[in-house]
């Protein structure tokens, strides 16, 4: 809701500063909690406790008769679709008859105050008939239909060259991942205001408000000019707010009350309220020749989508398509099935089933390299993809694809200097909990690199739409792309005044009204697609004012060029400074960009489904106590492909924040499920890291090989930092304790008492290792 | 009045004259947790934040008296860190700093929580938790206070006042084990105190049972096997025996931070690690005074 | 709703009248909701993150464990409390803008609480007396990377 200036000139390439940066470390930036309207009420989502239940019936009439109440809303009072979904709308917005979640939204309530609202909730009687949960999802493949649309929410193969092909090596492992969150810091929340015109104001912090949008317009039974969806400051997204969270039902609960009305999640609604990294369970087995090169990949990867689709579908093709990693593999035989069940639905999360399978081929390179006796970064060298190899999709890699680059500059990098045997205590595993002894600290390095498609895929027709309008050597930049974090207002404003040389850069609302989609902040595509439109359009601003000045100084406009803010000719008889050059003159242009078109996988998995791919290494050093299992962090080494350096602390925030959440899922981070039941929904038990925790992170190199077809020559950078990292940390326990630890996170007890039976706990995997080729 | 400000007991207990059913308000880092998740919706409360007899401490004797509203920080000062290591080792592991800046032993003690941090060194060191009312004074050992998970003997109308503990009693050793560095509760805890001159050996466990456990068998192995004389364990392999007899003590759950399997495992580590490291530097300590 | 009271708080050098508040609202809660002070932030209601952090009597605290009502008499300081003028940026908070220790800022509020706290009790800390200062505030985005460097730079600028 903000309408920001710059401070502080500054080009493509510099670390500018960010144009919100202000009010943001003096408190004063307003994210979606902070809004108020005066007579706004307080909404409230009514949740199912159940992971599975049919609703024989729900009586409201307690929360009505409660003073200050003055709404409370059920399925029945939505007005048009019931239901909404990212790739097909197979999620109740109010669940009916059934629930298949524990949180499942079930009512809503508007309240004057958010106490009245939470009592007015819990005076909503449900009466639930719970049904057992189905919680494995290698078993819900084939189980009984917890949905209509079945148990298996997506499948996708992928099939290259000779299926019966073999190698003289050949290594097998089952490996799995927990179930990661967000974490971002910033509750789900919004403000919706009804409007005169009978349609709906939010006020909202989200991923892609046109998406909110459309999806919006069908519940509510309102034409998309009626609902205008606003961007509200972002507290963090990585894929949790790319689903709908509250907008329906907040916008109902406005309009059926005649106010505004407001609603806040708690931490614990949070953890339950939005999507999270699916949990995959994978079998892999791997062939390779005697001098290590791979010979075939098989792999069978199955994947907890929870209770409804959200974007399983593309990660689902993710996992699938990046199945072996960034490796030459001539033939593969490769499945991935995304199963329902009524845990918690997955979907988006920083990474996006690319995380996922490389914690498995990652594991299988090391393995691989042990059986064949040879270094695991030589046979990652030996097999690494460069530019026109194809990957198993059968596309060829027509971009940069500096991959071997990435893998020796970083693993050369130089060691972390210190020695566990004489670190200072509260520095050992354990820290302040002085739990370490010296002797029984071992110190292990550990290695990965990852593959990242960057953008959408699968022949998606993915658009930005951006507007520049220049008055007087102001310039105005029209588009909906979200800000989350990550720093898109910087680029806008560095793109802007690359190309028009201009100063000031003011950057409008953003909002659904007036301008078309931007797409998602997500997939590591918002530099290029919106970057690309902002520069798009700046570009045909810039065109325009050349022939404006050309006309009036009589000379061709191709003889003009922006220097110094200055339009200036090339025997410099033309030199005017750009706020003078054309004056009275508005001009502005809207573009909407595009990426060159991509296809559909076929049925075995084949096409040229992705614009591009980034590159990402990691080595991490541990230092393990072998007795106690608890793990520290020491360092964290990186190189990154990623084309071109457009700001460079922006891009080191992207990698070290990318790395944290890495670290988090290696040693850490768990939704714990017991049938269906979230255990620790909160930060006392759900934990990432504190400063604690991280360690520093060693920037090996930032390898810039300009993309071709990427507007500025750059990759987004935001996902291949969590796309290795978790791998290697674990990797470097593994080397530190000899232990095989298949899955992540490593639990303090997985190498504690890897020697014993495991005891039984909540903790433990549902598929017991179930799945298989 | 529905939230009272006592600055000293007499005030505070007029308070509850007032509002018998007033809940205690300490640090509120439990309390408020309960509050903002509706889990607790008090009528009235009583805030011991001002009142004077809960605060700071002092040296009577060979004891040192704590008021029940010091924080962990001020618990970690200095002076008192060299009367009482292991409370201030505790103190330091307690949460953030946010936390120990609001967080006070009183609190600590009135919540109960099998996974409390000071609760093992209270235990090791034979506290005495000083518990008043309107009637009067009573003085409970931490097992006659806590009794169970979250539970205490407390009667509506009592408040903790005074921790009373023996200063400078032997060596100490706390010992957390958690998954992350900071603001963790604790997966297993463990208070180590072996008191030279009284020629015992007090081990306390927390976060392994519903309350916390003094494993005495080893205790009293363990005292059995050090030469108090030099101050030395001659039969180094007791030390092992030591911790089987801890984990052995322990009577630990399986939950959604940890399994029974491990918290078990980590007593028995943390509970040897601790009687070395008292060992050693003690033995350090020794041959620096001799040379 | 019953259970309503009124006190009186003292935030940023100014006396505040809370009326018609229901008693279990945090210290947090009032600041935002009641006293036109949203900069502490609410990403957790539980004393685990930080980003509600406050100085009361001088002590950084989370406000969302602080029952508003118990914190009459106090001293209460915000993060718009430390923040000059109408635009100006203190040294710490400049220091996080320059090195990129800001990303989607909801910790940031909270974090130049802590600093602030930090540097006041221990002008020259070492990085791991850093890390254990901001322990207690959780960043989502950064990765601490930045945030410690804006420490370092405010030090070393505070000391040349």
């Amino acid at each position: 809701m903000s309408t920001v200036t710059t401070r502080r000139p500054g080009r493509l390439g510099e670390s500018v500063a960010r144009p919100d940066g202000v009010p943001k470390v003096r408190g004063e930036f307003a994210f979606s909690s902070d809004l108020y309207a005066e007579g706004m009420l307080w909404g409230h989502i009514v949740r199912s406790p159940h992971p599975a239940a049919v609703i024989r019936g729900i009586d409201v009439s307690g929360a009505l008769r409660i003073p200050g109440v003055r709404a409370v809303l059920t399925a029945d009072d939505v007005p048009g679709r019931k239901t909404f979904g990212l790739d097909y709308p197979d999620q109740p917005v109010f669940a009916w008859e059934v629930v298949r979640y524990l949180g499942e939204p079930v009512a809503a309530v508007a309240a004057d105050h958010p106490e009245t609202a939470r009592r007015a909730a819990t005076a909503i009687v449900v009466d639930y008939a719970p049904t057992e949960p189905l919680t494995d999802p290698v078993a819900a493949i084939d189980a009984d239909p917890i949905h209509p649309l079945g148990n298996v929410l997506y499948r996708q193969k992928v099939r290259r060259g000779d299926p019966d092909a073999v190698g003289a090596v050949v290594v097998e492992g089952r490996y799995e991942t927990g179930m990661q969150d967000q974490a971002q810091m910033g509750p789900e929340s919004g403000l919706a205001i009804p409007a005169e015109d009978g349609g709906i104001d939010l006020y909202i912090a989200t991923q892609w408000l046109h998406v909110d949008q459309e999806q919006m317009a069908a519940c509510l039974a309102l034409p998309l000019d009626k609902v205008r969806v606003h961007l509200a400051g972002v507290g963090g997204a990585f894929g949790a707010r790319e689903d709908l969270s509250m907008q329906v039902q907040i916008s109902l609960l406005a309009l059926r009350t005649d106010r505004p009305v407001k609603i806040v999640y708690d931490r614990e609604e949070s953890f339950l309220g939005h999507v999270h990294r699916h949990p995959s369970f994978m079998w892999y087995r791997h062939h390779a020749d005697s001098d290590g090169r791979l010979v075939k990949v098989e792999a069978r990867i199955v994947l907890d989508g929870g209770a409804y689709l959200s974007s399983s579908t593309a990660v689902t093709i993710n996992a699938a398509s990046f199945a072996p990693g960034p490796y030459r593999v001539p033939n593969a035989v490769v499945e991935a099935v995304a199963a329902r069940t009524n845990n918690p639905p997955c979907g988006a999360m920083r990474g996006f089933g690319a995380t996922q399978t490389c914690f498995a081929y990652e594991a299988q390179m090391d393995k691989l390299a042990e059986v064949l006796g040879l270094d695991p970064i030589e046979l990652r060298l030996r097999n690494a993809l460069k530019p026109g190899d194809t990957l198993i999709t059968g596309q060829v890699l027509r971009g940069a694809a500096p991959v071997a680059e990435v893998i020796r500059t970083c693993a050369s990098a130089p060691l972390p200097a210190g020695d566990p045997a004489t670190m200072t205590e509260i520095a050992l595993p354990g820290g302040a909990g002085r739990t370490a002894d010296h002797n029984r600290v071992r110190r292990g390095v550990g290695f990965a690199v990852g593959i990242k498609n960057l953008m959408f895929s699968g022949g998606f027709d993915d658009a930005s739409e951006a507007r520049c309008r220049l008055e007087d050597g102001v310039a105005t930049i029209t588009c909906a792309a979200v800000e989350v974090g990550q720093g898109f207002v910087t680029l806008a404003q560095q793109i802007t005044r690359e190309v028009l040389g201009v100063e000031d850069v003011i950057l409008a609302p953003v909002g659904t009204v007036g301008i078309g989609s931007a797409g998602s902040t997500s997939a590591s595509r918002q530099t290029w697609m919106s970057g690309g439109a902002v520069q798009a359009a700046c570009l045909a601003v810039r065109k325009r004012l050349f022939e404006s000045v050309a006309s009036r100084h009589g000379v061709a406009p191709e003889t003009l060029e922006i220097l110094d803010g200055r339009v200036v000719s090339l025997d410099r008889a033309v030199d005017v400074a750009v706020a003078e050059a054309a004056p009275g003159e508005v001009l502005e242009e809207t573009v909407n960009f595009r990426h060159p078109p991509t296809a559909e996988l076929d049925e075995n998995g084949q096409g040229d489904a992705n614009v591009s791919f980034a590159f990402a290494a990691h080595r991490a050093v541990v230092d393990v106590d072998l007795d106690l299992g608890l793990v520290k962090v020491v360092e964290i080494t990186t190189s990154q492909d990623v084309g071109r350096v457009l700001n460079p602390v922006q891009l080191i925030g992207q990698l070290e924040g990318g790395i944290a959440q890495g670290v988090g899922l290696a040693v850490m981070e768990e939704v714990v499920l017991d049938h269906g039941r979230v255990r620790n929904p909160s930060f006392t038990d759900y934990v990432i890291p504190t400063a604690l925790d991280m360690p520093p992170v060693q920037i090996a190199a930032l390898i810039e090989e300009p993309e071709p077809g990427s507007p500025m020559g750059a990759k987004g950078a935001g996902e291949p930092p969590l796309v290795s990292s978790a791998s290697a940390v674990v990797a470097a326990i593994r080397a530190a304790t000899g232990l095989e630890l298949s899955r992540a996170p490593v639990r303090p007890q997985d190498i504690a008492l890897a020697g014993q039976a495991p005891s039984q706990g909540p903790v433990s995997s549902p598929t017991n290792g179930k799945v298989s080729p | 009045m529905l939230v009272f400000l006592p600055d000293s007991l007499d005030e505070a207990f007029e308070a509850f004259e007032q509002c018998p059913d007033a809940q205690l308000l300490a640090g509120g880092t439990d309390f408020m947790v309960e509050v903002n998740y509706a889990h607790r919706r008090p009528p009235s409360v009583v805030c011991l934040r001002k009142v004077g007899e809960l605060c700071g401490w002092r040296r009577d004797g060979a004891e040192v008296v704590l008021g029940a509203g010091m924080t962990f920080t001020e618990l970690m000062d200095p002076r008192l860190s060299d009367l009482l290591p292991g409370l201030a080792q505790a103190s330091r592991t307690v949460g953030s700093p946010q936390i120990r800046n609001a967080g006070t032993l009183g609190g600590n003690l009135g919540t109960a929580s099998p996974a409390g941090d000071s609760l093992p060194v209270l235990s090791a060191l034979d506290a005495t938790i000083v518990v008043a009312s309107r009637h009067g004074r009573r003085s409970l050992q931490l097992d006659e206070l806590v009794v169970g998970p979250k539970r205490t003997t407390l009667e509506p109308g009592e408040i903790i006042v005074e921790i009373r503990a023996p200063a400078q009693m032997g060596s100490q050793e706390f010992l957390k084990v958690g998954t992350r560095n900071a603001m963790v509760i604790a997966v297993a805890n463990v208070a180590l105190v072996v008191d030279w001159a009284g020629q015992s050996v007090r081990c306390a466990l927390g976060s392994v049972g519903p309350v916390v456990i003094r494993a005495r068998a080893a205790e009293q192995f363990i005292s059995s096997r050090i030469d108090w004389t030099t101050r030395t364990l001659p039969d180094e392999s007791a030390a092992a025996e030591f911790a089987d007899l801890v984990r052995a003590a322990a009577r630990p759950i399986d939950d959604h931070r940890s399994t029974a399997d491990y918290r078990r495992h980590a007593v028995g580590v943390c509970s040897f690690r601790a009687l070395r490291r008292i060992l050693a530097n003690h033995r350090d300590d020794t041959l620096g005074r001799a040379s | 709703m019953s259970e309503l009271i009124n006190y009186r708080l003292h935030v940023n050098g100014v006396e505040h009248e809370v009326a018609d508040a229901w008693l279990g609202e945090s210290l947090l809660y009032v600041l935002r909701e009641r006293l036109g002070l949203p900069g502490s932030k609410n990403a957790c209601l539980q004393g685990e993150c930080g980003s509600c952090s406050v100085l009361m009597d001088g002590k950084v605290v989370c406000s969302c464990m602080v029952l508003a009502a118990s914190a009459v008499g106090a001293d209460i300081v915000t993060v718009e409390g430390l923040s000059p003028g109408e635009q100006d940026l203190s040294d710490i908070q400049a220091a996080f803008l320059a090195e990129g220790g800001v990303q989607c800022g909801f910790c940031t509020p909270g974090l130049v609480v802590s600093v602030h706290d930090l540097l006041e009790h221990n002008p020259d800390p070492t990085e791991l007396e850093v890390r254990e200062a901001i322990s207690g505030n959780l960043c989502r985005c950064t990765g601490y990377g930045r945030i410690l460097a804006a420490v370092r730079a405010t030090q070393e600028s505070r000391q040349g």
